[in-house]
């Protein structure tokens, strides 16, 4: 009975040309011989072998995968506490309040957040770093996982959970032994896109950051301000593939393990 | 948060935990802005007094709230920058969101109307470059903008202009810049409430001897409103305090209010004024931002 349109499909092709036209180009051109973009060259991996000798670069992608491992584990623990909180302990006082705290970081513009995290640092005088980094991004992200993990659990059965506390279970337990294995995939994916985000962010990581922390996107937009450098395709390129494997892994990681139904959780919402 | 005398002190944790770390990382820097943003500038470490000392004890108290001044706001509301970098920031976020809608919606209701089996790799189509970096996004259009970037070698190729243009460092690169990165955030919310929309209303419709065109303005149209709303306030309200899109492809002519904090910030080093800047955009953004949240908490205890 769904009839679809030619306009349907033209949409929908323009769409994705628009989004994915631009990425292409980038990672072709990170493949040119040629230091000219308007030059092609022949294809080369020179700009991916100087990548392994820039020092600073090397030491940028460290310090990123590290903070954002370090601050996607602690914003999914966060984070899925916060998501178990809201959906499962009813109306207990000051919910609204809570709420607004979980999604009110998810619309706040970057440069408020970020200089507020850094004034925060400042006042209580902690030395500005990798672990302020980790701090800020926790924050940050730990919303994100919220959503995410909240979507799961409201649309989640509960008549498992009713059955383990019908047998005697208490409801810490049923929480640890029945709900948190179930909703895994989707604590799973709070993670991956924790850790992307993190790995992304420039603006928060700006304002927090100190001496000797320079994070890779820090890096790469100091060197994107002199102009276009092969060298910076390159790097974006890997940072695309790794992404675009973590995206999709997460994705077939929620749908398996999602109802049929369930809308598209990530991003959604966020 | 005693509704639930059971609650043993695991549970009780779960809440805590989350409830601690915001109050500590999210709440309290709010309160911190604020109150820099009433201090005065000075030449110190930090870079503004006065300091609050706890061990002063009252008189120390009474001084520093002799100390504390509105100069920061009287500033922005004085200097016409300030201002016009607000309305600039406004007026750069309405018409990109008024662009992203009318590019948005055909996108969302063309994967809504695909069958059903590709409809997930669609999404997930739309949603990759949403991960893959938003600095390497915006990088991409430099490619491709710049002075002998492939626009402009497209465009003398096909004889549609003389000599180069240059299209970075100007408004249109900043739409084409914001409307690219945010397309999945408008795109998302619309697709999720096109995607359960009732299909036997439109046969309901059609039945009744609407056309296709007029079912769509009448049925499909007004009941996608709320993902309207959605999608636009999604991208509306960071747009407002948008930085690295503007910085990297706009002119230095009329800056963004979001490069404006920055500037005074990073290289100016007036804090007092970075927060009277940031607490007067969040007061500008809060209308905004609370309809988003009613929006969010209704959409989310609908699901249940």
């Amino acid at each position: 009975m769904r009839r679809i349109s030619a306009f349907n499909i033209v949409s929908v092709v323009l769409g994705l040309a628009f989004l994915y036209l631009p990425i292409v180009i980038l990672v072709i051109y990170s493949f040119n011989a040629s230091r000219l973009v308007t030059v092609w060259g022949g294809w080369s991996f020179a700009w991916y072998r100087e990548l392994l000798q820039d020092e600073a670069m090397l030491r940028a992608s460290s310090i990123s995968l590290r903070v954002a491992a370090l601050s996607a584990t602690a914003a999914t623990v966060l984070g899925t506490c916060a998501a178990v909180a809201l959906v499962r302990m009813g109306r207990f006082r000051g919910r609204l309040f809570f709420a607004s705290m979980v999604y009110a970081p998810l619309v706040i513009p970057e440069v408020i957040t970020g200089l507020s995290l850094l004034l925060l640092f400042v006042a209580v005088n902690i030395d500005r770093g990798f672990w302020t980094i980790v701090f800020a991004h926790t924050t940050l992200t730990m919303c994100f996982v919220t959503v995410i993990v909240q979507a799961r659990l409201i649309s989640f059965d509960r008549s498992l959970e009713e059955a383990a506390m019908d047998l005697g279970c208490p409801p810490f337990k049923t929480l640890l032994t029945i709900t948190l294995p179930l909703i895994f995939p989707a604590i799973a994916a709070g993670w991956m896109l924790a850790f992307s985000l993190s790995l992304d962010d420039l603006v928060i990581a700006s304002f927090t950051t100190g001496p000797g922390a320079i994070t890779l996107p820090i890096r790469i937009y100091s060197e994107v301000r002199l102009g276009v450098k092969p060298e910076i395709n390159a790097i974006c390129t890997i940072i695309i593939v790794v992404v675009a494997v973590v995206t999709i892994t997460a994705s077939f990681m929620t749908k398996r393990g999602a109802a049929r139904r369930e809308r598209p959780a990530f991003a959604a919402d966020g | 948060m005693n509704a639930n005398p059971k609650w043993s002190w695991g549970a009780r944790a779960v809440l805590l935990l989350p409830y601690l770390w915001l109050a500590a990382f999210f709440l309290a820097p709010f309160v911190i802005v604020v109150k820099i943003s009433f201090s005065q500038t000075a030449l110190a470490q930090p870079p503004y007094i006065p300091v609050f000392d706890l061990a002063a004890g009252w008189q120390g108290l009474k001084d520093f709230l002799t100390q504390l001044t509105a100069d920061g706001y009287r500033l922005i509301v004085s200097d016409p920058i300030y201002l016009l970098s607000y309305l600039k920031s406004l007026e750069v976020a309405a018409v990109s969101t008024a662009i992203l809608l009318v590019i948005g919606y055909p996108i969302a209701y063309g994967i809504a109307r695909a069958p059903r089996g590709i409809q997930p790799f669609l999404v997930i189509m739309v949603v990759l470059p949403f991960w893959t970096s938003f600095l390497i996004r915006v990088y991409a259009w430099i490619n491709i903008l710049q002075r002998d970037g492939l626009l402009n070698e497209m465009l003398l190729a096909l004889h549609i202009v003389r000599e180069p243009q240059s299209w970075l460092s100007s408004d249109i690169a900043i739409y084409i810049g914001v409307v690219y990165t945010y397309l999945p955030f408008m795109v998302l919310p619309l697709y999720a409430i096109l995607e359960e929309m009732d299909e036997t209303l439109l046969e309901a419709a059609a039945d009744l001897g609407c056309t296709r065109t007029r079912g769509f303005w009448l049925v499909t149209l007004p009941l996608s409103l709320p993902g309207v709303a959605a999608g636009a306030l999604l991208c509306f309200i960071p747009i407002v305090g948008e930085f690295v899109i503007p910085d990297l492809l706009g002119s230095s002519k009329t800056l963004m209010i979001g490069q404006t904090l920055w500037t005074e910030f990073f290289s100016n080093r007036d804090w007092p004024v970075a927060s009277a800047i940031a607490v007067a955009l969040l007061a500008l953004l809060l209308v905004p931002i609370v309809f988003y949240q009613r929006l969010q908490s209704r959409q989310l205890e609908g699901l249940r």
